[in-house]
């Protein structure tokens, strides 16, 4: 009797359905099928809860005769505000005061972080400074305002800016265009001429000019090794373009001087004092941490980095430019992003000090005027969680493009 | 601190969601309190004369009073109260949602206020009327000479609302920065930032008390609005309505009655069928509002009558000095009248 081996040709196994192996394991993790069906129970369960607590709330509120639903979005507000970036008066809706505290959160939140993230940067070079004093200084910086309550700065900066501020008829005034005083900062408001519109076209075209021009250097530096200087033309293309439209077609703006009249000034713009208080108290706080981000960021990246860039002939700033900083910056993005957050939401902390943001004008005022705390509330969450998302999300894809250029 | 008033909102916007229904089923607001053995009252974060808290955290003033009454009337002691200080804007958020029993925090009683918020005014223990204060150096005589003015004011309030009213309908301009707690617009105002500080005129005289020269500022003598201030209560429990307002009703008729104080126990055993009926030894009308026969002795004894009250806490006896004006009763010039106890 002979044992005989069959000769199988070696073959590769089927391979398993890929479609549901993968739509298995990214519904149920590793548990498959059963993991999948607890999640399915899971959010079952949770979309019930949710249905209850509405239905709840609504016979309750029906219960106790009090008004629910959006309706009051329709209804005139009756209130004024005092800084309104779109035109607004007592006798809006409150849909528009939503609108206004909206704008003005987002104003003061876009700026702050343009200033914390300038501030920061220039502190954070400091502290790395081989300069004895000026990093001692930079560090001082840090560590009194990244300790000290964000409230009590804010306090701090409203009341040392109100206090040393003359009142309007004694106010400190630059060559009688400027007043500065309790009232806050006026300054001549341009109006817009006929010149404004070839002005702007001008402009752009200066704005191309100088990019294609920049294009153009960079691709002789790349294929022919030869380095251009292109900054003077730059400066004359983006002064000169401009300047010849308003020789040609007039001037773009004229400028509206404020003047003293009664209490207060009228004409120009102003800058309220809660303003610049809110904002000097965010970005200056905020800055600090974004210091401490940034110099972590940079100490993150290898001094061996640094030697190699100059070893290959690089200038000391292209080096930094060029090699430092993108590595560092994809240790710095998720950290600063937080902070960018926080900033947005810590500006809620305007009420403190009467200004007219989302929190003070619609969950403040507008839910004590109309009662409507769920709906006002719910909107009020809501629209924080968008900008954060949206902030997250620009900052995630400034990281992926920064990631990208790096290579893996 | 504003934060926390924030969180506080919040916290209430999600107890509304989640407890009312325990709240709206039973509305045994009564039973509960006497269960707690506390009367939660909401009140103002300290307004001189209405409701402010002294050096050693014991709460007086008009509004103060009418907890004390109520606590007095459910228990013979006008101290079971618990008082829970409430900003302009969260007033209204934690009545709703039962944190307190009753809002006795100088609230104006207007329509939308009655209709869209659950609850009910139990009638009015002060008539004011919104006015401005200036500091006297800007010689400012009118409200009508406050074109483009700054002017602080505390959010939330009918105040913000009259305010818009008054200035367009006399085609001024001006500029409203404010402030969540009254606190600050007062410190604002002081500081020079606002040329003008609005509220009640009887806060208006309350705040100025608290400057360090209350002399260099004045009370313009434009009165802009109506403002009816009295208690609210919750919706969906009438009993509970009906006891407070009938506490107000009792302080305002023993003072028409003559009974305060000092005469309460000479006066609790008068023959007067008016009197008997009143202090319950004849019929049971304070049972029938679900309290004792005495209620109103136990009222009278532990904080006096409405007139007593109002003295003792912003007029001739106390340092705000308001005149009684509109508040002095029907009788005697003022528009105060209270419905007979019978």
């Amino acid at each position: 009797m002979s044992i005989s081996i069959e000769a199988r040709p070696l073959e590769a196994r089927p391979p398993p359905s890929q479609f549901s192996a993968k739509l298995q394991r990214a519904l149920g993790g590793r548990a498959g099928w059963r993991g999948f069906a607890f999640q399915l129970l899971f959010v079952v369960a949770l979309i019930w809860i949710g249905t209850e607590i509405v239905a709840n709330v609504r016979v309750n509120l029906a219960a106790q005769r009090i008004t629910s639903g959006f309706g009051f979005l329709e209804r005139t507000a009756g209130f004024d505000v005092s800084q309104n970036l779109i035109p607004y008066t007592g006798s809006d809706t409150y849909a528009r005061v939503f609108l206004v505290g909206l704008l003005n959160t987002l104003l003061v939140s876009v700026l702050g972080i343009f200033l914390a993230t300038v501030i920061g940067f220039i502190v954070a070079l400091g502290r790395l400074s081989p300069n004895w004093l000026l990093s001692r200084i930079a560090g001082a910086y840090v560590e009194v305002l990244r300790n000290l309550p964000l409230l009590f700065q804010i306090i701090f900066w409203y009341v040392a800016v109100l206090r040393a501020l003359p009142n309007p008829r004694q106010s400190i005034s630059l060559l009688d265009i400027l007043f500065l005083s309790n009232r806050g900062l006026v300054v001549p408001r341009p109006i817009a001429d006929p010149g404004l519109q070839p002005f702007i076209l001008a402009l752009v075209a200066a704005i191309v000019a100088a990019l294609a021009l920049r294009h153009y250097a960079l691709k002789q530096l790349f294929d022919r090794g030869r380095k251009l200087v292109i900054w003077p033309y730059v400066l004359a293309l983006l002064i000169g373009l401009p300047l010849l439209s308003a020789l040609l077609f007039g001037v773009p703006v004229t400028f509206e001087i404020p003047v003293l009249k009664g209490f207060n000034f009228s004409g120009g713009s102003r800058l309220i004092p809660e303003f610049v208080a809110l904002l000097l108290a965010l970005s200056t706080y905020t800055a600090t941490y974004i210091a401490e981000i940034v110099r972590g960021g940079i100490l993150s990246v290898h001094k061996g980095q640094m030697e190699a860039g100059s070893s290959l002939g690089l200038h000391r700033g292209d080096t930094l430019r060029l090699i430092v900083v993108p590595q560092a910056l994809r240790v710095i993005l998720p950290p600063l992003t937080n902070q960018y957050l926080n900033l947005t939401k810590n500006s809620s902390l305007a009420v403190a000090i009467g200004y007219p943001d989302l929190v003070s004008v619609f969950a403040g005022t507008t839910l004590s005027q109309t009662g409507q705390a769920i709906e006002i509330i719910a909107i009020t969450m809501g629209v924080y969680l968008l900008i954060s998302l949206t902030t997250s999300a620009i900052m995630s894809f400034y990281g992926w493009r920064i990631s990208r250029s790096l290579g893996p | 601190m504003k934060r926390v008033s924030l969180v506080f909102t919040l916290a209430i916007a999600a107890g509304l969601g989640a407890g009312l229904a325990a709240q709206a089923a039973s509305a045994q607001t009564l039973k509960t309190i006497k269960d707690r053995g506390q009367l939660s009252c909401g009140v103002s974060q300290g307004l001189p004369g209405f409701s402010s808290p002294d050096d050693k955290g014991n709460w007086t003033g008009l509004d103060v009073d009418i907890c004390r009454a109520i606590a007095a009337a459910i228990f013979n002691d006008p101290a079971k109260v618990k008082y829970i200080p409430l900003s302009a804007k969260d007033r209204f958020t934690a009545l709703q949602s039962g944190e307190i029993d009753v809002l006795s925090r100088n609230t104006t009683w207007t329509l939308s206020r009655d209709t869209s918020l659950g609850a009910n005014f139990a009638g009015v223990n002060y008539y004011d009327g919104q006015g401005f204060m200036v500091k006297k150096s800007l010689n400012v005589n009118s409200a009508l000479e406050l074109n483009s003015a700054s002017v602080c004011v505390q959010t939330g309030t009918t105040t913000e609302q009259n305010l818009a009213d008054y200035f367009k309908s006399n085609n001024m301009k001006y500029e409203v920065i404010a402030f969540a707690n009254d606190d600050e617009a007062i410190k604002a105002y002081e500081s020079g930032r606002c040329d003008v500080f609005t509220t009640d005129v009887s806060g208006l005289y309350a705040e100025r008390l608290k400057f360090a020269n209350p002399a260099e500022h004045v009370v313009l003598p434009e009165v802009i609005s109506k403002e009816p201030l009295g208690p609210m209560v919750r919706h969906g429990d009438d009993q509970w309505f009906d006891i407070v307002k009938w506490v107000l009703f009792a302080m305002v008729d023993a003072e028409e009655l003559g009974i305060n104080q000092k005469n309460l126990d000479d006066m609790a055993k008068s023959d007067k069928p008016e009197l008997k009926r009143v202090f319950g030894t004849d019929g049971n009308l304070g049972e029938q509002l679900g309290l004792t026969k005495d209620w109103v002795y136990r009222i009278v004894k532990g904080v006096g009558n409405y007139g007593e009250t109002f003295d003792r806490n912003v007029g001739a006896g106390s340092k705000l000095g308001i005149a009684r004006g509109l508040n002095a009763l029907w009788n005697k010039g003022g528009i105060q009248y209270a419905p007979p106890i019978r």
